[in-house]
């Protein structure tokens, strides 16, 4: 069975507590809160005024630039007014708020539950459509997916790897998605792969999924080009190297991009949406949820709208479980404590996770060992004790050398650490600065 | 809603401790324990809680008064710098000697440089070392295995079979038959230091903390197929066969507690695969080098010293990156 070769390690999955719960409608909010930056790259621009009048799906902010997508409103109503919000780290963030009323929707998304196969339209027709859609990569990084499946000029894709792995521990959402629906995800796996003009596609699932396997394969059977790979348990997989690496073996150099050996990757849940924009007319402003954790009531994987509050989804779930000692927005290898959960659900909120107190604080700090146990798990062949150390006597240029920009901040090396050292966050705060001295470099040149 | 905590990813650890990993060698170092104990008696079991205790002792009086640090005591280090100091040591030492040991072995070996983590050199190592270039006399009276009818003061002593195994390097043919049947020396029925006697033990041992990850096969592997190599090409005369040789040379002496526990240790050895490869190799060079043309019978304890003064340089040594090379 196939995995990625270098590093990684070997979390307790726990995703029990919410696995194979149907997918569940979130209700609709009293106002909708959604931010105009929900991606990576320039924020929306605004284009409706306090007063106007918005339906479901209507767009609402445009793009501001080439890396930038769409927002569209999830709900019905009213601009109540354009401000700042405060996100669940203390940030402020522009917004639309929306008074709801009613639900009603864009005549042209189609609604019915019926699945529509046919697809003749031009590549430049689709990507078009994921653009207007505003879709993002809902795996996390939440690049704009009409950027991505647009490679530069002198590089052609070969081949569109579908990352079903959710390697994240706790999250289930993809895994959901897949069981429910994975004849969509089938269809726009095969939109992508023309608007690409490929035909091989392969979809990563790793084996603690063994219905979502079987369920894609089945389907697989009936696709030309399309095959699905079960891969060996073993985070961080969904890494979009380890995942090229894992499905079709070639490993992507240091710096360059997947379409450098001709992969475009996509998760699960950004075919999907592309599936909706492209055959049903439905831009991106609702995406599938896991709120999850030891104690919470009813775990599950929740469809919520953008800007409706994180704390309506919570309620649904059972409420915030007595003890809880973090609340965490993604996976607990990746995601990141919150403040509080009064921000509104958007693009990039995959999950909800609430650890007890007693799981919840780091253990005490002792010195370096020299094991060499972070070395062994590091998927990228960095030296994590070693960039650490120089990041906290801040020898910038000997992390750079040492390769720091290659860091995907997975986090195996702190997972690893038996002296609880808090390797990642000194290498993440080097990754920044050396990061800021090579765009000053790269700005001086030109 | 009480209050949150907030730190950054990754939020989930993987239980793993420092005295996870120290109480684990301790374990695999219990069954080779068990042997000593069977062959040496009481001189096994005082030697090692004299050495124990006293490695305690030095590293909370220093870190206390000294350092003015936090004891460290927890991490369970010093207990296993003092149980593989008193393995390294002949089970009849002087119980004042054993103090020595330890003073030197933690105090000058760890502490000096900062404690834990920080040592460049094996602390158990460094103390028998010294013991052994400053009291040569007590370090190689070798009391016979007698188990616990044997006694602890004035233990009756004797050859062990690395004397005879250098006289036979140096040409002395006939002494083959003075050394123990090769069974006995897998067993561990022989005089010798006070942990090393039973090759077979350390090697479950040894086995052991490859199977729980604690170490990896590089370097035991590594050490233990030098020497073989040497011993095969440069096998003496007297030997019915190489084969012979090879077994005798990897049985007796401390060949085996060096690969598994000594050479293996985290702070003193590289961290990539490769410098440990190397690292291993090397020990197994001096080692032979030692037993075939230097003053000593027993080279252990030397060649690891030495090739841990390397660890900084072998260090220097990178993991392959992700994707340096491309395939087509």
């Amino acid at each position: 069975m196939n995995t990625f070769k270098k590093g990684g390690i070997h979390p307790k999955d726990n995703k029990i507590y919410s696995a194979h719960q149907p997918i569940v409608e979130c209700g609709l909010p009293k106002q909708a809160i959604i931010p105009l930056a929900q991606h990576i790259g320039a924020p929306a621009k605004p284009i409706v005024q306090k007063g106007d009048k918005v339906k479901v799906g209507q767009l609402i902010a445009e793009a501001g630039g080439f890396v930038s997508a769409n927002v569209h409103s999830g709900v019905s109503g009213v601009v109540n007014k354009i401000d700042a919000t405060t996100d669940a780290w203390g940030l402020r963030m522009p917004a639309i708020f929306i008074d709801v009323e009613g639900d009603e929707w864009v005549e042209e998304i189609d609604r019915s539950s019926d699945v529509i196969r046919e697809c003749n339209l031009e590549p430049k027709e689709i990507i078009d459509r994921i653009a207007k859609a505003g879709i993002v990569g809902l795996g996390g990084a939440c690049f704009p997916t009409h950027v991505k499946l647009c490679p530069p000029p002198g590089q052609k894709a070969e081949v569109l790897i579908v990352n079903g792995v959710e390697c994240e521990p706790y999250l289930t959402c993809d895994h959901q998605l897949m069981l429910e629906h994975g004849e969509e995800i089938m269809i726009g796996i095969q939109i992508v792969m023309r608007a690409l003009g490929i035909n091989r596609a392969v979809i990563g699932i790793e084996k603690n999924k063994p219905d979502a396997i079987a369920r894609m394969q089945e389907l697989a059977q009936k696709t030309l080009g399309v095959e699905v790979k079960a891969l060996k348990l073993k985070y961080p997989q969904g890494g979009e190297k380890q995942l090229i690496d894992a499905c079709i073996n070639r490993q992507v150099a240091s710096g360059a991009l997947p379409i450098s050996v001709g992969a475009v990757v996509d998760n699960v849940a950004t075919i999907y949406a592309i599936y909706e924009a492209v055959q049903k007319h439905k831009p991106l402003f609702s995406r599938v949820m896991t709120v999850t954790g030891k104690q919470v009531a009813k775990p599950g994987n929740y469809l919520v709208r953008f800007g409706t509050p994180l704390t309506q989804v919570v309620e649904l779930a059972g409420g915030v479980p007595e003890g809880t000692g973090k609340i965490i927005g993604g996976g607990p290898m990746m995601g990141r404590a919150m403040n509080n959960i009064d921000m509104p659900a958007h693009k990039r909120t995959s999950g909800l996770l609430f650890l007890p107190e007693e799981e919840s604080r780091r253990g005490i700090e002792e010195n370096c060992i020299r094991c060499g146990k972070c070395v062994s798990a590091c998927p990228m062949g960095l030296e994590p004790y070693l960039l650490s150390r120089q990041s906290e006597l801040q020898m910038w240029s000997e992390m750079e050398d040492h390769h720091v920009m290659d860091c995907i901040e997975c986090g195996c090396c702190q997972f690893t650490c038996p002296s609880h050292r808090p390797l990642l966050d000194y290498v993440r705060q080097g990754k920044a600065t050396v990061g800021g001295i090579l765009r000053a470099r790269a700005a001086a040149k030109k | 809603m009480n209050k949150l905590i907030v730190a950054p990813a990754p939020h989930a650890h993987s239980g793993d401790s420092v005295s996870k990993n120290m109480l684990l060698v301790i374990a695999a170092l219990m069954p080779a324990y068990a042997v000593s104990l069977a062959a040496f008696g009481w001189g096994a079991l005082i030697t090692t809680l004299i050495s124990i205790a006293a490695c305690c002792l030095v590293e909370w009086l220093i870190a206390k008064f000294l350092l003015k640090q936090k004891p460290t005591l927890c991490d369970c280090s010093a207990i296993l710098t003092g149980l593989l100091l008193a393995f390294n040591l002949p089970s009849n030492l002087p119980w004042w000697l054993v103090v020595i040991g330890a003073v030197v072995a933690i105090g000058i070996g760890k502490m000096t440089f900062g404690g834990l983590g920080q040592n460049p050199f094996n602390p158990a190592l460094v103390g028998r070392v010294f013991l052994l270039i400053a009291y040569p006399v007590q370090m190689t009276s070798w009391p016979l295995p007698q188990g616990f009818a044997g006694r602890y003061v004035d233990a009756v002593t004797g050859a062990t079979p690395l004397a005879a195994m250098k006289q036979i390097v140096k040409g002395n043919a006939d002494l083959v038959s003075q050394l123990p049947d090769l069974k006995d020396a897998l067993f561990g029925f022989m005089g010798g230091s006070l942990g090393e006697v039973s090759a077979i033990a350390l090697l479950a041992g040894g086995i052991f903390l490859i199977c729980m990850k604690v170490i990896t096969w590089h370097i035991p592997v590594s050490i233990l197929a030098t020497i073989a190599l040497f011993a095969w090409i440069a096998t003496p005369e007297g030997f019915a066969c190489s084969h012979e040789y090879i077994l005798y040379t990897l049985l007796t002496g401390g060949i085996m507690l060096g690969a598994f526990f000594m050479a293996t240790d985290y702070v003193t050895s590289p961290m990539t695969n490769w410098g440990k490869v190397i690292f291993g190799i090397g020990i197994g060079l001096i080692v032979m080098v030692i037993r075939t043309w230097g003053a000593y019978p027993e080279g252990m304890s030397f060649a690891i010293l030495i090739m841990n003064a390397t660890v900084p340089l072998l260090n220097k040594i990178r993991p392959k990156l992700f994707g340096e090379v491309v395939k087509k």
